[in-house]
């Protein structure tokens, strides 16, 4: 997994690029928790994600409730895979999700 | 039947995820398939390389088995670990609002939605899990 931050503002893009699992979600913890100060606008670019488990699930629940209380989430570029898992677990419904 | 027995740790994922997947790809087993797969095999040896073994390290047994009419594939895991059935586990509500969702649970409930058919006994001091699926 590559995880590609960009900041603009209080907007962060974030790009997870590979897989993101069991092996990796704690650094994506790491990542976000490192810049969560002052972003009101979280957006996670999936384009390059091709994989997500629940332990990566856990890290996006994190980062949603996290972000409720000082802005807003989304997620772009979804693949069809990862659509599918999150459909499958109902977070597509509790989050904000461009295909 | 085929049997490949590792230290049930996470760093052993990858070997545990070929040794299902390799013989998949080679039947020709549709990407959707062999994704679904995948995610089973993390949730469940995940599960096992977390919680099986509280107090140190332990093995963790994967047996391979094909069928052929219909076309299906069958993985039983096998851990020494602490009795622990994980379809007892109650699932996740998915309607619940944000705030009120929880964070465990969500890995077997993936798997439960992804097999076709999903078996837990505790025999000989072991937990014994199956699961089937078509393709």
């Amino acid at each position: 997994m590559e995880i590609q931050k960009e900041l603009n503002g209080t907007t962060l893009v974030v790009k997870i690029i590979g897989r993101l699992d069991a092996s990796n979600a704690q650094e994506l913890t790491k990542e976000l928790n490192a810049s969560f100060n002052g972003v009101k606008d979280l957006i996670f670019d999936f384009s390059g994600l091709k994989y997500v488990a629940s332990a990566g699930l856990r890290v996006l629940l994190m980062a949603q409730k996290r972000m409720n209380k000082q802005g807003s989430m989304k997620i772009r570029h979804v693949d069809e895979t990862v659509m599918e898992v999150l459909e499958m677990t109902g977070f597509a419904d509790l989050m904000n999700i461009e295909k | 039947m085929e049997k490949f027995t590792v230290e049930a740790s996470i760093e052993n994922l990858p070997l545990v995820t070929s040794f299902v997947i390799e013989p998949l790809e080679e039947k020709g087993c549709s990407m959707k398939i062999l994704m679904q797969m995948e995610l089973v095999i993390e949730e469940i040896f995940v599960n096992v390389a977390n919680y099986a073994y509280p107090t140190g390290h332990g093995m963790a047994t994967i047996c391979r088995d094909f069928e052929d009419t219909p076309r299906a594939i069958e993985l039983t895991f096998i851990d020494s670990g602490i009795p622990y059935n994980p379809l007892e586990h109650e699932d996740p509500d998915i309607n619940l609002e944000l705030d009120e969702r929880e964070i465990g649970g969500l890995g077997i409930f993936l798997v439960k939605k992804t097999v076709d058919e999903i078996h837990y006994e505790y025999k000989d001091s072991q937990n014994i899990l199956t699961i089937k699926k078509l393709f």
